[in-house]
């Protein structure tokens, strides 16, 4: 029985920590905020020679190798920035749909180079329904002589813009949970568009991407018909993972912020961190958060451990982180007042990620009935 | 990260659950609390705890020189556990173990601890926390009942109240005041009080589930020898305080939450909810699933301070975070039974269709006592800001 972080996950957390105070500023989010695409080449290349834009890329392929518990470490101090940029896109969701599928030459092409941070990917996979299951996927790849033909439109793809090539996924047959294909599809083909769906989260980059005629070659295939669905609802439960990591670090800074503005903002002639009622909200948060770190956790070292609980394992740390982290940042703009509520201050940043990490790839109350199947009550 | 226990602590589970199929009568399993502080009923607790003791698993992480055996905290928790999964009834004696015994262990005297821990562990004293006082609840240190040191012996006078098990308790550890000019803190004395003592008067009070389960207590001239006496004079408030945070054993109380929650679980789908298996009703199924997340944050929250309390981690607030989230998760976990039963859930204990024996309504009640007792959630909200956040009083 070892419920903790080991030596090296520690000192992983700390030089995150460290890092990114130093080089993911508040000013430099803003400065993405305000950029084209929100991405800063520079930034992303500081982290690759860190190492982790390969943290879960094994080793054979230029990565680190390591486990889900170390990125969701990684993420939680990601979190605590509100680091914008395509990590996320690029180096979980995109790297793990190749990782669980791709032929080994897909693989070796581009796993070393996502590592590498010389190339930056993402996944394409929710469209118009804004569904999260098989049927969502109506998009259509036809069988050509040399491979296959892609049409559809997909939505919320994040940092499409920046990236060089998107995992896509499309139906070649059937409904639901079969038939569903995956490619990889190099930015620049010809028949495929993007444009920016301007988000409230500026930290976050979503894109409608339409497919229009895209031809692939078969050996684009990052999986086929039988595997499709069984590797997106894997990534998925990996997205959720990483997003309640990301959540709790963003939910723990939230707390932090609002307990050192309560013990110097005087009102009444005394700190407002000496009244109950601003007292009473920050317990609150706290109790929330740390049970929901131990929840995290395990849900990091099911989705590397367990086979059955790790989908439930996901689902519960996406419900419960969803709802910590936009309570937490609302408690805390609250404490703040006012000045919490300007542009110029930065609590809306945390406020408003809480409120994407909710939305995405599933708010509470989807994860809360997905639990209640997968639990069978 | 490493959930799973090793073969040696496999085998001791697998030991300790043979050994409670071969020793728990199955008419003692779901025990009731002691209602009515029925003689027999305590008999045979009493005589319970004696077995659980003379098979070593009583207060297994104590010192062997104060009767326990130097165990670990991993093998506590599974006779805990064990315990609670077999629906063995709780320790009769678990006040004493849990507060008198780690408070003497650190502050008594040699004597205090030869005297007192033996027969604590083996049930043959049961104690009971004299603390609260009518116009001390939440601000305890303001308490009145005094201890006036005359020759040899204090005499107290003043009145305790909801003083669970007073009614059969052998002793009382006490918050005394032996000094009303110091500021309230400093004047406080922890004293240890026979309650067969002369003077003594133990009244109960029935509480909202209707049974007895505390009492008040009055002290009039009760005299208590000064060797009962634990710590320094006028120190009582650092001796209470220093085992108030003592470990608690997590492992067993989220194991309690979570058969409360498979109870609950058991019940939306087994009974029909306005024409349909309530487990059916979507808004339902959304406060279960909730309620299962918050069940199982806190099963791996104890995990993790059960992993800190091997590495020797001071526990900080962590104490006070369990009480608050635990208690109050409790209780709705209860408060969503009653809204499954709809009608069914204010029946009565013996009346006709009772459903699970009447257990849900008392649950429900008896959980809002505990969100109160030992430190309200307002109480444990103001230690976790002030000592753990820092946040200025």
């Amino acid at each position: 029985m070892d419920f903790g972080l080991s030596e090296e996950q520690e000192l992983l957390q700390q030089s995150a920590r460290d890092f990114l105070a130093r080089e993911c500023p508040t000013a430099l989010v803003r400065e993405l905020m305000r950029s084209e695409d929100g991405y800063a080449r520079g930034f992303h290349e500081k982290l690759a020679a860190m190492g982790w834009t390969g943290l879960i890329i094994p080793d054979s392929f230029g990565g680190l190798g390591l486990s889900m518990l170390d990125l969701a470490v990684l993420s939680e101090e990601m979190g605590r920035v509100v680091m914008p940029g395509p990590f996320f896109s690029s180096s979980v969701l995109a790297a793990l749909s190749l990782i669980y599928g791709g032929a080994s030459a897909l693989k070796k092409e581009w796993l070393p180079r996502i590592a590498a941070g010389e190339a930056v990917a993402t996944l394409a996979f929710i469209e118009e329904s804004d569904r999260l299951d098989g049927d969502g996927i109506v998009a259509r790849a036809s069988k050509t002589r040399t491979g296959y033909r892609l049409n559809g439109v997909k939505m919320f793809v994040l940092d499409a813009a920046a990236a060089d090539f998107l995992v896509v996924a499309a139906r070649s047959r059937g409904q639901g949970e079969s038939g569903i294909c995956l490619f990889l599809v190099p930015r620049d083909t010809p028949g495929m568009s993007v444009q920016p769906l301007y988000n409230v989260d500026q930290t976050r980059r979503p894109y409608e991407v339409v497919l229009r005629n895209v031809d692939v070659p078969a050996s684009a295939r990052v999986a086929d018909e039988t595997k499709g669905w069984k590797i997106l609802s894997r990534v998925i439960d990996a997205a959720c993972v990483v997003l309640a990591a990301d959540s709790l670090g963003g939910a723990q800074r939230a707390l932090e912020m609002a307990v050192e503005y309560s013990k110097v903002r005087e009102q009444f002639g005394r700190p407002i961190g000496s009244f109950q009622a601003v007292k009473h909200i920050c317990a609150e948060m706290v109790s929330e958060i740390e049970p929901a770190r131990s929840l995290v956790w395990y849900a990091a070292y099911a989705y590397d451990n367990e086979t059955r609980g790790a989908a439930r394992a996901a689902s519960m740390a996406k419900a419960r982180l969803s709802d910590v982290y936009a309570r937490s940042t609302n408690r805390a703009v609250q404490i703040h007042g006012g000045i919490g509520f300007t542009w110029e201050h930065d609590m809306h940043l945390w406020f408003k990620r809480a409120k994407w990490n909710e939305a995405a790839f599933g708010d509470a109350t989807y994860h809360r009935e997905r639990l209640a199947n997968l639990a069978g009550f | 990260m490493d959930l799973s226990f090793t073969p040696e602590q496999e085998a001791f589970r697998r030991q300790v659950r043979m050994w409670i199929k071969a020793n728990l009568p199955v008419r003692e399993r779901d025990a009731q609390p002691l209602e009515q502080g029925d003689p027999k009923r305590i008999q045979a607790m009493k005589e319970w705890q004696r077995k659980l003791y003379d098979a070593g698993y009583v207060a297994m992480g104590w010192p062997k020189e104060c009767g326990g055996h130097d165990a670990d905290v991993v093998q506590q928790s599974i006779v805990n556990e064990e315990l609670l999964l077999a629906r063995a009834p709780g320790l009769i004696g678990m006040m004493g173990i849990q507060m008198v015994g780690p408070t003497l262990m650190k502050f008594g005297s040699e004597a205090q601890r030869r005297d007192y821990l033996p027969r604590m562990l083996t049930a043959e004293d049961i104690w009971c926390q004299g603390y609260s006082e009518p116009g001390s609840g939440s601000d305890l240190a303001s308490l009145k009942t005094r201890a006036q040191l005359v020759g040899d012996e204090f005499v107290v006078n003043g009145q305790k109240v909801w003083t669970s098990n007073a009614q059969y308790a052998d002793w009382m550890f006490c918050l005394v005041r032996t000094d009303p000019e110091a500021p309230k803190h400093k004047g406080i004395s922890y004293l240890l009080i026979d309650m067969r003592s002369p003077g003594i008067t133990v009244r109960p009070l029935i509480q909202m589930t209707g049974d007895p389960g505390f009492n008040e207590v009055f002290f009039e001239d009760v005299r208590v020898p000064r060797e009962n006496l634990v710590g320094e004079l006028h120190q009582g408030w650092k001796v209470a305080n220093a085992t108030l945070a003592h470990e608690r054993n997590m492992l067993g109380s989220t194991t309690r939450t979570q058969q409360m929650f498979n109870g609950l679980l058991r019940l939306a789908q087994s009974r029909g909810r306005y024409g349909r298996p309530a487990a059916d009703d979507p808004a339902i199924r959304q406060r279960l699933a909730d309620l299962m997340i918050r069940v199982e944050a806190m099963k791996y929250h104890a995990f993790r301070q059960l992993t800190d309390t091997l590495k020797k981690r001071p526990p900080g607030i962590g104490a006070s975070v369990n009480k608050l989230v635990s208690t109050e998760l409790n209780h709705d976990i209860a408060a969503l039974a009653l809204e499954v039963m709809g009608s069914y859930g204010l029946l009565a204990r013996h009346a006709r269709h009772v459903v699970d024996r009447g257990t849900w309504p008392v649950e429900f009640m008896f959980t809002l006592g505990l969100v109160i007792g030992g430190g309200t959630s307002q109480i444990q909200k103001n230690i976790i800001s002030e000592r753990g956040l820092g946040m200025p009083r």
